[in-house]
């Protein structure tokens, strides 16, 4: 009995500084991150399409906020022009496609490699002005933008918009729901390995940096206009691979999708989910995408009995949304993360608060 | 001692803004090695001076050479890379990063990953380079007596520890010149011991020249090498400790005209 009682543990103790730095602060929290990977990886066999539609949808637009995330929550800038670069990365990709004949396979982190080389000129307002101004710079980006997909018929196709081809591996397409799921959820994976590794390296903590004091992260050497470019440009980097998978998910891609409701949405999903926070911008995400869906539900439920109600189904959707940032902004500024991190704290301190 | 040249070298340094002169016709060196205190009445231009030195401002006249390269028109965010860092009067740490990450900063312009090579993290080599360099800002937690506190989030920190913080990032970044402002700026006896007490080991053991605001009388004459004395912009008196005790001048703008030195009456109303 000694022996089992010799090898029990009773904490978590690091050896080295390599245990002191990985993502998940527990083996436990990487287990279940592992698991929950795992469990998506074979969903797809047992959820029915429209759940998986929404994992789809949760995927390529948590990969887009994920980018604003870096942009607003870590770099501490503000940018109301996220859709379309969105946009950008959408076509960009169905472009490459049609006219190079390049499979989507390499198309996709192409789109995102020219939403950022665009980013990086877009993001040139911001080495210089903060605030308010930068906002309307990138409010003007975004109408620029806008314009241009309806007009440049070479690229976009103008009113008709693009088609864009399904991904294909050798041959073999990502045609149908079921498929595309492992598209997405890989790029997920590998988009918030990134981030995450990002934001715990040199050029993450340049950016929380000047975000939290741009004048002694001067000093620190962080030339400040170098990353505040940047920023711009790596959050393109992650809207345009969120707006490629977008485009090949959906087969076409038109203008109208990438207005400014769009952006204020994406918004919605970083303040929602937690400004500074990588996990936070999928969990926003979710919140987002799933509560219009819960607002039909629940007015399904009740639907026969105030038919008002149904009819109304349009704006209670929207309704909520607005709602929601609101309540989140005076109840949980932090964010979705932020409660999770509470819920966790709870659990283990229970039943002290502290 | 013999003659080596100056580390850092100040002449004729004029700042103004408008119509206020902050700086006139300031000159000083600062030898290597030593520690080197600012001293003067509120509003004479101490800050300003460190911020003409870190780049902070451009001074409208003169020239600051450091190991002997002109200063004047380099960025500040350069002039780390040639050995300078510096501490700030009123807190200036990145308040919702962890005092590691904050610490971590400090080794930017000496770590060379990048934000593909970060991103990657496992293949580029970037989790390598960071280790090392998170071995060396332990050594710096180890000797600025942080260890306990390396995870916590620095703003909320006491306002002791974090000025300690803020020493242990200036000194991340491995400057040859550490210009400190006011370290010990509301602090208590205990906490003033400590500061003084790592100033002198990162003097004397880390080899780092230190300039150093500071309105405690006791720490200044204490453990500085020279004093200067700035009044209104102008300097007024410039030596050893205990010669600018003496001067006449300095003890009417500064010290107030008592017959014994004391230690810290400031005058007011001097806001120049």
């Amino acid at each position: 009995m000694a022996s089992a009682h010799s090898r029990m543990k009773c904490g978590e103790f690091r050896t080295n500084y390599q245990q002191d730095t990985t993502i998940f602060p527990t083996p436990l929290a990487r287990r279940v991150a592992v698991l929950s990977v795992i469990f998506l990886l074979v969903a797809p066999s047992f959820l029915n399409p429209y759940f998986l539609n929404l994992g789809i949808q949760i995927g390529y637009y948590g990969i887009a906020a994920l980018g604003l995330n870096i942009v607003v929550g870590f770099t501490g800038q503000i940018s109301l022009g996220h859709a379309a670069f969105f946009g950008f990365g959408a076509f960009a990709s169905a472009w490459l496609n049609n006219t190079t004949g390049i499979p989507v396979f390499f198309c996709i982190p192409l789109a995102g490699t020219m939403t950022m080389a665009l980013g990086l000129i877009v993001g040139i307002p911001a080495g210089r002005i903060k605030g308010l101004y930068l906002a309307i710079a990138t409010l003007a980006s975004q109408y620029i933008l806008e314009d241009f997909f309806s007009r440049a018929d070479w690229f976009t196709g103008g009113a008709y918009g693009a088609m864009a081809n399904p991904f294909s591996i050798f041959g073999f397409e990502f045609n149908n729901d079921q498929r595309y799921f492992y598209v997405v959820l890989f790029y997920v994976v590998i988009m918030f390995l990134f981030g995450t590794n990002l934001l715990r390296s040199r050029d993450g903590r340049a950016f929380v940096a000047v975000r939290d004091h741009y004048l002694s992260a001067e000093i620190m050497g962080i030339n400040l206009t170098k990353y505040r470019i940047l920023s711009f440009g790596i959050s393109s980097f992650y809207a345009g691979i969120g707006g490629a998978l977008f485009g090949h998910y959906l087969g076409f891609v038109s203008a109208e999708g990438f207005t400014i409701m769009l952006s204020i949405q994406f918004l919605g999903m970083v303040i929602i989910g937690g400004l500074g926070s990588v996990m936070g911008s999928l969990m926003g995400t979710a919140f987002m995408v799933l509560l219009p869906e819960l607002m039909e539900a629940g007015v399904g439920l009740v639907g026969h009995n105030a038919p008002g109600l149904t009819h109304a189904l349009a704006y209670i959707k929207e309704m909520s949304i607005g709602l929601a940032i609101i309540l989140f902004l005076i109840f949980e500024p932090d964010g979705l993360a932020h409660r999770w991190k509470m819920i966790k704290a709870y659990w283990k301190l229970y039943p002290f608060s502290y | 001692m013999t003659e080596m040249p100056p580390l850092l070298n100040v002449s004729d340094i004029s700042l103004s803004f408008g119509g206020v002169h902050a700086l006139t016709d300031v000159s000083f060196d600062v030898r290597p090695g030593e520690i080197f205190s600012i001293i003067g009445p509120n509003g004479a231009g101490k800050t300003s001076m460190l911020n003409c030195i870190s780049g902070r401002y451009q001074p409208n006249k003169g020239s600051i050479t450091f190991k002997q390269k002109e200063m004047i028109g380099l960025r500040p965010n350069d002039r780390c890379n040639l050995g300078i860092g510096r501490t700030f009067q009123n807190l200036a740490l990145f308040s919702h990063m962890t005092v590691l990450d904050n610490i971590m900063v400090g080794r930017h312009h000496l770590l060379k990953n990048n934000f593909l090579s970060g991103s990657l993290y496992w293949l580029g080599g970037a989790r390598k380079e960071e280790l090392t360099h998170r071995a060396e800002v332990e050594d710096i937690i180890d000797f600025l007596e942080i260890a306990h506190i390396r995870k916590s989030i620095a703003g909320t920190l006491s306002y002791g520890l974090r000025k300690r913080v803020e020493l242990a990032r200036a000194v991340a970044l491995r400057p040859d010149l550490i210009l400190l402002d006011e370290p010990m700026a509301g602090m208590n006896l205990e906490e003033k011991e400590d500061m003084a007490r790592y100033i002198i080991d990162l003097n004397e053991e880390w080899g780092m020249t230190v300039v150093m605001i500071e309105h405690d009388m006791g720490v200044v004459m204490d453990i500085s090498h020279r004093v200067m004395v700035l009044d209104f912009g102008r300097k007024i008196a410039g030596g050893l400790p205990d010669e600018v005790m003496a001067n006449p001048q300095v003890r009417k703008a500064y010290l107030g005209e008592d017959d014994e030195p004391a230690p810290e009456p400031q005058p007011e109303g001097e806001v120049a």
